[in-house]
This record gives structure tokens, sequence and C-alpha cells, in this order.
């Protein structure tokens, strides 16, 4: 499957990650080899196969619903980069009228 | 041309849990800033998510009562998109594994009853809440509702009208009411609607431009933007330019809907299964048991009402809508029953005191029995109809007892015929012309002298007895 540099700036953009030209032109290329080598797998016939979505048997961890203690508000601003009073503070996104 | 309208609802009902659908800090709304958060609802690296088992089993109970299939096995997937209200970065939700499909809601429509299809019913969490700044450039955020138990509740595009629409989310709420799963408050948030909607010409089969419109806070508000949409995408299409696929937002002042700007750039959500969330079988044995712990669902009473209490279609539907106020119904009943009777007061006084002072039938004093009693006073010819508005209030306010507050205050009804007549002698006598116009064949002079009497008691006299005595007086003799 071609992977063209467009392909990766728009999946950079969803990540919001840039990147310059020539990272562009490596990344398809590398994406490219790795996309191929899974199209190899379609050479099986796995039409009785699950998906699989977890590699562990693990199934139906649930917890009991019981309230726990939050954390202090001084432990949850710490990492804040900006923050008024009790509250996270950023840029505003919608301009909704 | 002539042009038919499809609409589909995408509703989020919060379910009400003690502690959030993936970590154990609290629900409560309106609580202090971020003070309901931890590592993992704040997305902190290395912090693990573990399903609440509550939430799992009011969300199965909640795709029951709407009829659905529930998958036997079910699978969490991340849905990615950067927003300031989403701390992670994605959101833990569920993609082509939902826990339920293909289910369905009847509603009442002016034809009768229309059956509503329920494409899918998932789990997912709920973001936080976005607070824009007076200064135009900077947001607060606040996560304690990060993290919610949140149903996506998707329906077929099976609704033609905004009235169907109303009527959908009236019985959507009914029914999540019902089961006991979510407060319903639209105010708080709980429940929260968008729309899709687009117009065709009629007897086509296909789909015209999809408009989604969201921002719409409450059922009217829903029904006012879709009646909106109707006529704006009428009138593009008639003049034959075309409707333009997009999100609009709902002006609740300006009653009108614009384009959502700066909104997603993108609808590639890169959706992948939830690393750290297991995958979850659902045991039919699960299923049976929480299928035989659901309620009479509010349609099914809706038809009992109807049948069994010989209500109207109408009177039906207002009681039954909300479950507390048909328990409040089928229990003064017990004690007193007359349904048609005890209807007409819950709809009439009653529900007009609790809209005028905003509670619910839940938050009065007075007692199904206390309501029963007062009825049968009534019916006992103890106290008048009018007597019964005037105490209901009282009643409702400060849960008296009937007997002993129509007792203490003076209010029973004057049943005693001497001390009638009495009354009657002297309203005659103060009243020539009236007495004179009933003679002379004017029915309605006899009204007014009724009235006379009634003032005379304060509206205590028994009005039957009351009527009687007049006419016999008047009838019989001369003055
Ligand atoms: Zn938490």
């Amino acid at each position: 499957m071609p992977i063209s540099t467009e392909d990766i700036r728009y999946v950079a953009f969803l990540a919001r990650i840039t990147f310059a030209p020539e990272e562009l032109k490596r990344f398809a290329t590398q994406l490219e080899t790795i996309l191929e080598y899974i199209e190899q797998l379609e050479e099986l016939d796995v039409s009785d196969v699950r998906p699989t979505t977890h590699v562990l048997p693990v199934k139906n961890v649930l917890r009991k619903d019981e309230k726990r203690e939050s954390l202090s508000s001084e432990a949850v601003m710490k990492n804040a980069p900006s923050k008024q009073n009790a509250f996270f503070k950023v840029p505003r996104i919608i301009q909704d009228k | 041309m002539d042009f038919e309208t499809v609409i589909g609802l995408e509703v989020h009902v919060q379910l009400s849990t003690a502690s959030k659908v993936f970590c154990g800090c609290g629900t409560l709304f309106g609580e202090a800033a971020n003070t309901q958060t931890c590592p993992v609802c704040l997305g902190l690296p290395g912090s693990l998510p573990v399903l609440n088992k509550e939430a799992f089993r009011k969300a199965i109970k909640a795709a029951l009562a709407l009829n659905c299939e529930i998958a036997e096995i079910t699978k969490f997937d991340r849905k990615h998109y950067f927003y300031p209200d989403l701390p992670k970065n994605f959101q833990i939700s569920q993609f082509d594994m939902p826990f339920s499909r293909d289910g369905q809601l009847e509603i009442i429509i002016e034809e009768g009853i229309k059956r509503i299809g329920i494409t899918r019913v998932h789990l997912e969490e709920d973001a936080g809440k976005l607070m824009h700044m007076a200064d135009g450039d900077n947001s607060l955020v606040d996560f304690n509702r990060a993290g919610t138990p949140l149903l996506e509740i998707v329906s077929e595009p099976d609704m033609s009208s905004p009235e169907e629409a109303y009527a959908y989310l009236t019985e959507l709420k009914a029914v999540m009411e019902y089961i006991e799963v979510s407060d319903c408050d639209m105010e708080k948030g709980s429940l929260r609607c968008d729309a899709n909607i687009s117009l065709r010409p009629r007897g086509t089969a296909g789909l015209g431009a999809k408009v989604e419109i969201k921002n719409m806070n409450s059922f009217k508000a829903v029904r006012a933007a879709l009646q909106y949409e109707v006529n704006r995408q009428h009138d593009l299409l008639a003049d034959g330019k075309t409707v333009v696929q997009e999100t609009r937002l709902w002006d609740a002042d300006g009653l009108y809907t614009t384009p959502m700007r700066g909104k997603e750039e993108s609808h590639d959500y890169r959706y992948f299964p939830e690393p750290d969330l297991p995958l979850f079988e659902i045991s039919r044995q699960m299923v049976a048991d929480i299928r035989s712990g659901l309620p009479e669902m509010p349609a099914r009473r809706r038809e009992r009402f109807v049948s069994e209490y010989r209500l109207s279609e109408y009177d039906a539907g207002v009681l039954t809508q909300d479950k507390a106020l048909a328990d409040y119904f089928e229990e003064v009943l017990v004690d007193y029953n007359n349904p048609k009777m005890v209807a007409n007061w819950l709809m009439g006084d009653i529900l007009a005191y609790l809209s005028a002072t905003n509670m619910t039938i839940t938050e009065v004093k007075m007692t199904p029995q206390s309501l029963a009693k007062a009825l049968k006073l009534q019916e006992d010819g103890v106290i008048s109809g009018k007597i019964q508005k005037q105490i209901l209030p009282v009643l409702l306010k400060e849960g008296k007892d009937p007997e002993a507050y129509v007792k203490e205050a003076g209010l029973a009804q004057i049943s005693d015929e001497d001390e009638l007549s009495r009354i009657v002698e002297r309203v005659i006598a103060a009243n020539p012309a009236s007495v004179q116009s009933y003679r002379e064949g004017k029915e309605k002079a006899l009204g007014f002298l009724v009235g006379g009497v009634m003032k005379e008691t304060r509206g205590k006299a028994n009005p039957q007895l009351v009527n009687q005595l007049l006419k016999e007086r008047l009838d019989t003799s001369n003055t």
C-alpha cells in the first residue's frame, strides 16, 4: 500500500505533531514497509479466528461501586502549567457566537 | 415540491453511581472544582482504569428497558480527539463491539403508537467541563465530571417531525426514570441531546444532506431547533439551493441555528481497542437476572391505567410519565378507590401546586393516605369541593391530618338542616328581587341565592342540601 507524504502529514496533524519535509519522506517509506509486511497476513485464511483485541486471557475485571478518596487540590494542580484558583487554565478553543 | 423530514437523535444519559466509571472518585454535581479527581480521571501517566460493576449493570438495565439485544462479549475502545475538557486526549468509549444494539422505543403520536428504532446503546466516560472566561482568550477547566459513566443512546432516523422527536425524548426520559438508572436532570447535564436532521422529497428513500444540531438545553429547545431547521432547509431546497452537511449550534436566545466554527477539523477518531480494559463477557444468566428486575415500563403502565382504571389515554399519559406520580396515584387508590376522582385532583390542583412551587410529588408533605382521607371527607359530605380546594395546599405544604385540620379550622360542611334552613330564610328575605325572578321562571336566580347561602357560611354549606332547601321553600310557599 503506497503511503504518500500527504498521508503522513495528515496523521501527524491528527496527533498534533509537526515534521520536517525530510522526515515526512522517511516516515512515508518506513510506514509503507511496515504495511507491506502486514499485508502478507492477508494470504492467510482467518475467517474462523476472532480478532485479537487483547493478548492476555483476562476478562471481566470489575470493581465495586465505592467512592474512594480523590487527590488533594495541591496534588491535582501540581503539574498544571497554567491555572486560576482551583481551575486549569487553557487557551479558548471555540468561538461559539 | 413536498418534502419529508428525517430525524435521528443521539442522547447521552449520565448513570447515577456513587463513583465514576473507571475510578473511585465521587460523582456528585456541584462540588468544588477539581476536587473529585485522581490520576485515572485526570489521565496521569501510569494510571489504569477499572470498570465500575454498578455502572455496567445499570447500562445493561437501560439497554434492556429499550428492548435491545445484549452482546455476549463487549469491548471498550479509545476515541481520539483533542479538546481541553478531555484529559487523556482520548475518550474511553465503545466502537465496533458495543454492549447492546437493535432496540426500540414506543412513542405516542396523534396517529397512535409509533416504534422508534434504537441503533445502539454503549457505555463511555463523560468529559470535564469548560467555562469560557470573560476575557475571551482563555477557558477554565473542571475535571469533576470527567469519568462520570455515560450512556450513549443512538436512535434510527425514524422520526418524521420535531413533535415526534419531543415525544421520543419524553418517553426515553420516563423509561430511564422508571428503571432508576439516572436522575435525567437536564439542568445538571445528566441528560443531553444532539439531533440529526435532513429533508428529502416525499416518497423517496435516500437521505438528504444531514445537519447535526448541538447545544440544546431542554426538550422544548430540541423541538424548537428542529422546527427552525425544517423551515431553513425547506426554504433552501424550495429555492433550488443545497443544504450544507455541517454541525450547527442552537441559539436559545435568538431562536436560530448557526454553523459551528473552529470545531474539531475532522471526525477521524482513530478508534482502537482500549488495551487497559479487558474484554467483558455478559452471561445470559446476568441478562436474565437484570431483565427480571425491570419494573413495569411507562408504556405498559399507561395501557393498564386505561384498561384497569378506565382513565382516558391523555390522563393515563400524564399520570404515568412520572413514575413517582403514578406510584402516588396507585397508593391513594389503595385507601380510596375512585380512580377518576383521584386523577382529577392530582392532575388539577395538585399538579398546579407542584408546578407553582417547583416541587415534585415526592417532596410534598401530604401522603397518599392523607389525600385518600381528604377525598373521602368530600365524598361523605363532610367538606365541599370548594373547601377541598382550600385545604389541599395546606395539606401539601404542612402535611396535616385532613380530618383534624378540617375540625381545627372549622371547615366542616354544614349539613344540619335546621341551621341551613335559618340561613336560607335570611337569604330569601334579603333578596326579594332574585326570589321574584326565580318565580318568573329564571332558573339562574336560584344560583344567585345558593351563592348567597354559601357566602353566609363561608363556603361550608352542603351545596346539594342548600339547593334542595331553597327549591322547597320557593316552590311551595309565597313570601
Ligand atoms: Zn478519578
